[in-house]
């Protein structure tokens, strides 16, 4: 009798304390950087839910925004959230936070690069020295930026050149073949930090040792959440709601700044959110 | 329900507009896959035929264990191997293979070298000893006899040669890590595939397996007749 009570009791505490699941899809970036892993565990303990973190390229995340197969999206390409929004797939678009690319390449740099203030011109020099430059290629968040740069530097990279490779992977791996191939890519400033110790081949060449010193505005680099449109159906849209406040409001915004400093010696990330420039 | 329909439209669609980048991605997949079960062939039918006419193979407690554990070596573990040898800092670094085609190629032998030379040792040990006891009698060489007895027991050594083939040609992991994925250099269709579906381009990303799987089959088809050719 006593250990059937037992088992009622754990049965009940199990059904009672089942969390709310949010499925949140987002770049490579925020979680290869360790970010969210230090900051989701507040939100699942205050809100009582899960939150499955599906970390894919900004193309991937959009598109699971778009078939519903996720509640809410955190990414970095505002070309395509505003599309996203636009084609009525999100219920509105708020600023999270703000990192910044940079390029980075050989430490011989054959370009001749190093040091330059802005992207366009250093990107013409690689493409007049034919340097070996490795692009994402995957529609990631970075490569929509990439090819942004290029195409305000006047140039169109042809991907079957010899110089060009579009490799269509994470950063981590462009990262690597850039560090054993002698080739330069452009990186969030992020995950270089976290890899440069694997990473022995390669320097920041242009973007400045901090996001201070960068001079190049172009290479700032907005994230922003999107909770996804509830007509899609089984879409948690409150929960969706809850998160993007909470991802907002100065408290986690002070998290988010403050997080890498111990590590990197400098934030990985800088807040952003209305609320955080309103403070 | 009807998405998926919409995207099986697309993916037909896209298999017959003949994209030239399509085809070189196909052309490398079989080239790739051609060249590694060429040299897992070369290597392994030899090496499983000979322990498998062995009367006693030797250590067989240690090396049976060994070769069958081979033919399941997950693809990355053997990946991140040729990577490791073949990089800047590795041992054979200086030939800068990596992220080339032959890089893939050597990745992919060494998955499909365990397969064949398991299945053919399998295959040969079957086959009746009192065969060997003939052939032997009437006075044939080593080789004389291995071939006669590879021809005898043909059925599995082709059935050693589509499992390789089977397991390379799906493989992901391996090429991803050596070839790196370069467009119109290190692409095939299994890494095609993943980027695609990353990209959320999955019509294209169906259409490129529908390729890969109409490929095995054709492959499949000529081995299989190759297999009752007598």
């Amino acid at each position: 009798m006593f250990v059937l009570t037992l088992l009622l009791v754990f049965l009940a505490a199990c059904g009672s304390s089942e969390p709310e699941v949010l499925r949140l899809a987002t770049t490579t970036s925020t979680a290869d950087s360790g970010l969210l892993e230090a900051i989701l565990p507040e939100f699942e303990a205050s809100h009582d839910a899960r939150v499955d973190v599906v970390a894919v390229g900004t193309g991937q995340a959009i598109a699971l925004g778009e078939a519903g197969d996720a509640d809410v999206i955190l990414v970095h390409a505002r070309s395509r959230e505003d599309a996203f929004l636009a084609a009525g797939h999100g219920t509105g678009r708020y600023d999270v936070m703000v990192n910044d690319f940079v390029i980075v390449g050989p430490a011989d740099d054959p370009a001749g690069i190093q040091g330059m203030a802005t992207t366009q011109e250093a990107l013409t020099a690689v493409a007049a020295a034919e340097a070996i430059f490795a692009s994402r290629g995957d529609d990631s968040g970075t490569h929509t930026k990439e090819l942004q740069l290029w195409t305000a530097a006047g140039i169109t990279p042809d991907p079957n050149s010899s110089w060009y490779k579009s490799l269509g992977q994470g950063m981590g791996d462009t990262l690597l073949f850039a560090n054993e191939t002698g080739a330069y890519t452009l990186t969030d400033r992020g995950t270089f930090l976290s890899m440069q110790a694997n990473l022995p081949n390669l320097t920041i060449v242009v973007g400045g040792a901090t996001i201070a010193e960068n001079g190049d505005p172009a290479l700032l680099n907005p994230y922003g959440v999107i909770p996804v449109n509830p007509d899609k159906g089984n879409i948690n849209d409150e929960l969706a709601q809850e998160f993007a406040e909470w991802l907002t409001s100065v408290d986690i915004q002070e998290k988010i700044g403050e997080y890498g400093r111990e590590q990197f010696g400098q934030p990985l990330f800088y807040p952003d959110s209305e609320a955080w420039r309103n403070r | 329900m009807h998405i998926l329909v919409q995207v099986f439209q697309n993916a037909v669609q896209l298999l017959f507009s003949f994209d030239p980048e399509l085809w070189s991605i196909v052309a490398l997949t079989l080239r790739v896959t051609g060249f590694a079960l060429f040299f897992a062939m070369l290597i392994g039918i030899p090496i499983g035929a000979g322990l498998g006419l062995m009367g006693r193979i030797p250590a067989a407690g240690c090396l049976l264990p060994l070769i069958y554990t081979g033919m399941g070596l997950p693809p990355v573990v053997v990946g991140l191997c040729v990577y490791l040898l073949l990089s800047n800092q590795g041992p054979l670094g200086d030939w800068g293979w990596l992220f080339t085609p032959s890089a893939m190629i050597l990745a992919q032998t060494v998955i499909a070298l365990p397969l064949v030379v398991g299945l053919t040792l399998t295959a040969v040990r079957a086959t009746d000893p009192m065969l060997h006891l003939q052939l032997r009698s009437l006075g044939a060489t080593r080789v004389q006899l291995a071939w006669t007895v590879l021809r005898e027991t043909r059925l599995g050594v082709v059935a050693a040669i589509v499992a390789a083939f089977g397991s390379i040609i799906s493989e992901v992991g391996a090429v991803m890590l050596v070839g790196g994925n370069i467009q119109g250099e290190t692409r095939v269709l299994t890494t095609a595939i993943v980027l695609e579906t990353r990209r959320g381009n999955f019509a294209l990303a169906l259409a490129l397996g529908i390729i890969l799987l109409g490929l095995a089959f054709v492959t499949n088809l000529v081995l299989y007749g190759l297999q009752r050719r007598d």
